[in-house]
């Protein structure tokens, strides 16, 4: 039995979400492949290579794959998909993009966001914006899968030595192309690796208040995050969203800050180890999951918070 | 232009779903049903392109047991001119699904499919992609934004850490994020007049397809309960307690 994990990566960086997923391939039980396919993507491959418990990588290094469309990867996994029994990707934008592109060439079923690995062929994975845990059993022969990166502790990034294999990279599809990316500018850590995250929700009012978050988050060396009310309301940028159907974050400390709880809301933060919520309506289902309720005005606590801190 | 616009029939976004005792799924019996809130914003962007001019009719389908029609018929209440079923009573599962819709596809000859990026029931997030990979169409997922121009459709996605932006040639698959459009209230002529528009039923054997599940659920339990939690008066007690009970400050 080999395992194939598709890595995340801008060319120059591996991303942490390999290393979880590298982690779920471990629970497996087997050797451990991992593909880089990019363009120009020889410091991310030797970056895969130290990560623990990978046996061998695959770079493939073409032009077709800088921008990672999800045409020509898929075709790049499809072009080695014969040598493994599962294939796994990172439960991201770019792995959910990809996947079932592959599962369905190979005809079969894709198990989406496992939660845990049961057994070769069982997983389980959250349904109904997390109010269900399903236990699937797959029965095809290759299991093409992905992974949700909050629950599975990342191997170590160094200690690993594995050979980097060079493969043909496939040729451009010619049916799609990068036009360009706007990438919003942070100093905070990423969302969905961070360890204390800060979210703003409907309460903050305007996207001037949100800045009160601001220093909060520098204290703690924090994310910052947001409900979909306050990106819908232009509070926060899109890519802040947590929640079902934005990211999915599960850190040490989460402050919920005039966020009111909503069950979408909740789906994206309530396997983070503590949580904290401050809401001035005392009867928010916030409060239902919180660790730490507060009920007060955000506009007083939230610096009195900082000054206390 | 056509385009095609599938639907699903899903558990109302506001109701918290109870798992059945005997862990064999959530119990949806009585349950209020909607269309899943992705397809409602793919309905909305193919009938604002209609109006735009770009496209001349909207196709709705739809796959699943009989009351599917009545999501059809919100569809249709939108701006979409027909609806096709697939009416079975069997489990659908995404894979299921997108070979039904290669097969309508094939039949209906669009130039465009515009999905929603995943239902709310499954949070699945497939069935787009496998219909692009079954038909060997070039696919956008996450859109927050459409433009058609001559044949090549211009899609601004988003992604983690921001947004990208990807052209492909037609025919395509686009899948809708949240922020694509707001999708628009149905009004009482429209649902009258949605009555009236063609409504096609079919079944996975007429099309030729196989839809025998290849995922087999075991069980489906609670998730892991969180234990009660505490209110703190002030936020002096609150930092005493993040530094001193849960050290996580």
């Amino acid at each position: 039995m080999t395992i194939l994990v598709i890595a995340e990566h801008d060319n120059a960086q591996l991303k942490g979400a390999t290393l979880n997923t590298i982690a779920a391939a471990a629970k497996l039980g087997g050797d451990v492949h991992v593909l880089v396919a990019g363009s120009g993507a020889k410091a991310a491959a030797d970056q895969a290579a130290q990560a623990a418990g990978v046996a061998k990588v695959l770079l493939a290094d073409g032009p077709a794959l800088a921008e990672g469309l999800a045409e020509n990867v898929a075709a790049q996994v499809l072009a080695i998909a014969g040598n493994y029994s599962h294939i796994l990707f990172p439960a991201t934008a770019a792995g959910k993009n990809v996947a079932p592109r592959v599962a369905a060439k190979l005809d079969v079923a894709q198990i989406s966001d496992i939660l845990s690995v049961e057994s070769a062929d069982t997983f389980t994975r959250p349904i109904y914006a997390g109010n269900a845990i399903a236990t699937v059993q797959s029965a095809d022969a290759v299991k093409v899968v992905t992974v949700r990166t909050t629950a599975f502790d990342p191997v170590a990034a160094q200690g690993g030595a594995a050979a980097v294999e060079a493969l043909d990279a496939v040729a451009d599809s010619g049916k799609s192309s990068f036009v360009g990316r706007e990438v919003a500018k942070s100093d905070r850590p990423e969302l969905a690796g961070a360890t204390v995250v800060v979210s703003g929700g409907r309460g903050l009012g305007s996207a001037e208040n949100f800045k009160i978050l601001d220093p909060l988050a520098d204290k703690l060396g924090a994310a910052l995050g947001a409900s979909r009310a306050a990106v819908d309301a232009g509070y926060a940028p899109n890519d802040w969203q947590v929640g079902q159907t934005g990211k999915i974050v599960a850190p040490q400390l989460y402050v919920a800050v005039g966020i009111s709880g909503a069950i979408q809301h909740l789906a994206g933060m309530k396997d983070s180890k503590v949580i904290v919520a401050i809401n001035k309506d005392a009867e928010a289902p916030i409060f239902g999951v919180a660790d730490y309720g507060l009920v007060a005005d955000l506009f007083q606590a939230v610096p009195e918070l900082v000054q206390a801190l | 232009m056509k385009v095609l616009v599938p639907v699903k029939r899903v558990v109302d976004y506001n109701v918290k779903v109870r798992v059945k005792s005997d862990q064999s799924g959530v119990d949806i019996a009585n349950v209020k049903m909607s269309m899943n809130p992705f397809d409602e914003i793919a309905v909305e962007e193919a009938t604002r392109l209609k109006e735009k001019g770009v496209v001349t009719e909207v196709v709705a389908v739809s796959c699943g047991v009989a009351q599917c029609q009545e999501t059809l018929r919100t569809a249709m209440a939108i701006g979409a001119d027909r609806g096709a079923l697939v009416q079975t009573d069997a489990e659908l599962q995404p894979l299921a699904v997108a070979k039904l819709l290669k097969a309508l596809v094939d039949k209906e000859q669009p130039q465009l499919v515009i999905l929603g990026k995943q239902a709310i029931d499954d949070d699945a997030n497939q069935t787009g992609q496998m219909l692009a990979a079954l038909l060997d169409w070039p696919q956008a997922t996450f859109a927050s934004k459409v433009e058609v121009s001559g044949d090549t459709v211009t899609v601004t996605r988003e992604v983690d850490g921001g947004l990208e932006t990807v052209a492909l040639k037609l025919p395509a698959i686009i899948t809708t994020d949240l922020r694509l459009n707001e999708p628009r209230y149905v009004t009482l002529p429209n649902i009258m007049k949605a009555k009236k528009k063609t409504l096609d039923v079919v079944t996975p054997e007429d099309l030729g397809v196989d839809v025998a599940p290849r995922l087999k659920t075991l069980k489906v339990s609670e998730p892991p309960a969180r234990s009660a939690g505490i209110m703190v008066p002030d936020v002096a007690t609150l930092v005493d307690k993040l530094k001193n009970e849960a050290k996580v400050v």
